[in-house]
């Protein structure tokens, strides 16, 4: 469904990521996981269009996204959260939702200077999708309260939601758990589940393993920039050069 | 999804009422002509606070876009043309330079972009007055016709040569201005203004333009700063290099920051508020800009949403306490 064709991505003279090939199946949850420093933000900024890359290509459905703008980018279903939860925080709950479904709609200038019969449907449109989402995401009662006071998991879900309310067919999420405890982790990770289960595919960057193991059907390993392994969770579990990464080359059995 | 609450629409009839029913009680012609200025300048703020406000882009060529709709207006009226194309026409005219100057000065950010746009005003204020053949240099233009009657059927004619009949025609302007704001802010597209302030990298990957939505409210911005322009060039029947400075930029920074950014009766409370003020400090003389100075700075460490947002707070917290209180109430009756 979106494929990753031997992308590189240098910054002056530092390779961030170094021919990388890999691509994420309609359906399935894929985590790319590595050290700090691995590239797999980078990955993720060159997919979305945030950086362009030195060199290489990017497909989704074979159509070719290299060097698309973001906003292009995300008009082709690729959606993504960022690594620093990032919400509009001078905004309500809602109005974070319905942006997030604005590229949807026909809700230009001139249809909303008018009050176009177009302009009504998609406005009640975009609304309903919002509270649906919202309602997913266990935070209806919250809609009408401004984003600063959600709770830190609370945040993390809406960035999610704002992701997802456009129905993508690709949710890049970039650490959807850092920085939360077990519990609000699990819970995360059972929202994940369900965004999957609705039929979107989900490509996700984490440190926490426990979690990677149980939810991914498939991984892939970065190191300096470089894939190292690929596989379902059990075969990367055992692969040498996964644990000399992690463990810097002792290895404890 | 946007409802605003019973006595907030009450207070709003209120002032309409008052603002319609003012040539009955006004004193005298000076005040009168300050009054209808202050409408002029409320509409230029708005569409500013369109721009700075609500899409956080410091424009500080503002000044020169009114002044670009004033001179439209004086040159098209002395040349023959009806005032009522020559002010749409001038308006189109002030959307399409800032088209013009948006599309490379909005590659900029921040303050680069502040400073790209004040050069731009100051370019216009000294062309404005050396552009002799165009622009009648530092005399300006004087002599421009008032707007030619409308006639009504059954009803004779709305005459525009007193000034009552001018005051009409200004705050039918800002009503109107100010209602296709509404339309345009309160909504899906108008959040899209607010997401490039809060968050450009968030919109860009929510799948919006962020580089034409900055267009989009600069040109609209623009345009009624060229409206408001055209009328005052109407109003005042003459224009010099002055009505296109970047003093009345600064003028309308100051109105839409005490006023209230991001607000929409923000800019007009403060081109109102300011002037009045004004007038009350006149026994300081030149003082009084001290004073403001540290009005301003006062204003934007303790009320960044200005007036409005001020008196908006008072209001939450009021209606806070009233909640507070009901629980309580219920209990005893109980």
């Amino acid at each position: 469904m979106l494929r990753v064709e031997s992308v590189t991505k240098r910054f002056q003279g530092l390779v961030a990521v170094s021919d990388l090939s890999f691509e994420i199946i309609k359906g399935e949850i894929l985590a790319i996981i590595g050290p700090n420093g691995a590239g797999k933000s980078t990955v993720f900024n060159l997919i979305t269009g945030t950086l362009k890359p030195t060199s290489g290509r990017i497909f989704i459905n074979e159509l070719d996204i290299t060097g698309a703008r973001p906003h292009q980018v995300a008009s082709k279903g690729i959606s993504r959260t960022f690594q620093t939860t990032s919400l509009f925080d001078q905004l309500r709950v809602i109005d974070n939702l319905m942006l997030g479904y604005k590229w949807r709609t026909k809700l230009g200038f001139w249809n909303t200077l008018f009050h176009t019969p177009r302009w009504k449907a998609h406005q009640a449109e975009t609304y309903q999708r919002a509270m649906e989402t919202l309602d997913f995401l266990g935070l209806a009662e919250k809609h009408d309260q401004f984003v600063p006071a959600l709770s830190q998991e609370e945040q993390k879900r809406l960035a999610i939601g704002i992701a997802m309310v456009c129905k993508p067919q690709i949710l890049l999420l970039d650490e959807p758990t850092g920085g939360l405890i077990q519990e609000e982790t699990d819970r995360v990770t059972d929202l994940i589940r369900r965004v999957r289960e609705q039929g979107t595919t989900v490509c996700l960057i984490e440190h926490k393993m426990q979690m990677i193991m149980g939810l991914a059907d498939r991984i892939v390993v970065l190191n300096y920039g470089e894939k190292i392994s690929e596989g379902p969770p059990a075969e990367v579990k055992s692969d040498q050069a996964v644990i000399e990464a992690y463990l810097g080359g002792e290895v404890h059995a | 999804m946007f409802t605003k609450p019973i006595h907030t629409k009450l207070l709003y009839l209120v002032i309409l009422a008052a603002a319609l029913l003012l040539p009955w009680y006004v004193p005298d012609a000076y005040i009168f002509q300050i009054v209808i200025m202050s409408v002029l300048y409320a509409v230029a703020a708005a569409g500013m606070n369109l721009i700075l406000g609500f899409t956080g882009q410091v424009t500080l060529a503002h000044g020169a876009f009114f002044g670009i709709g004033a001179y439209g207006v004086a040159i098209m009226t002395k040349a023959g043309i009806s005032f009522w194309l020559a002010l749409p026409v001038s308006a189109l005219i002030a959307a399409f330079i800032g088209l013009l100057i948006g599309l490379p000065t909005l590659r900029t950010k921040g303050s680069y972009f502040a400073i790209v746009t004040l050069c731009f005003g100051v370019i216009v204020w000294i062309v404005s007055g050396n552009w002799v053949e165009l622009t009648g240099g530092h005399n300006g233009i004087f002599g421009i016709p008032r707007p030619s009657p409308i006639p009504i059927p059954f009803f004779g004619e709305l005459t525009f040569y007193t000034q009552t009949g001018m005051y009409y025609l200004a705050v039918a302007v800002l009503l109107l201005v100010l209602f296709a704001l509404y339309r345009l802010v309160y909504s899906v597209f108008g959040l899209t203004f607010m997401a490039v302030r809060n968050n450009e990298p968030l919109a860009d990957s929510v799948g919006i333009n962020t580089y034409a939505t900055k267009l989009v409210s600069f040109v609209a911005g623009n345009f009624i700063a060229g409206l408001a322009g055209g009328m005052y060039a109407a109003m005042m029947g003459a224009v010099s290099p002055s009505a296109a400075g970047y003093m009345l930029t600064f003028n309308f920074l100051i109105f839409v920051i005490l006023g209230g950014m991001a607000t929409l009766p923000g800019p007009v409370v403060g081109a109102f508020a300011i002037p009045v003020l004004m007038e009350f400090m006149q026994f300081l003389k030149d003082y009084r800009m001290l004073i403001f100075g540290a009005l301003l700075i006062v204003v934007i460490i303790y009320f960044p949403m200005g007036l409005v947002g001020g008196l908006r707070r008072l209001n939450q917290k009021v209606a806070a306490r009233r909640q507070q209180k009901l629980p309580e109430s219920g209990h005893a009756s109980r």
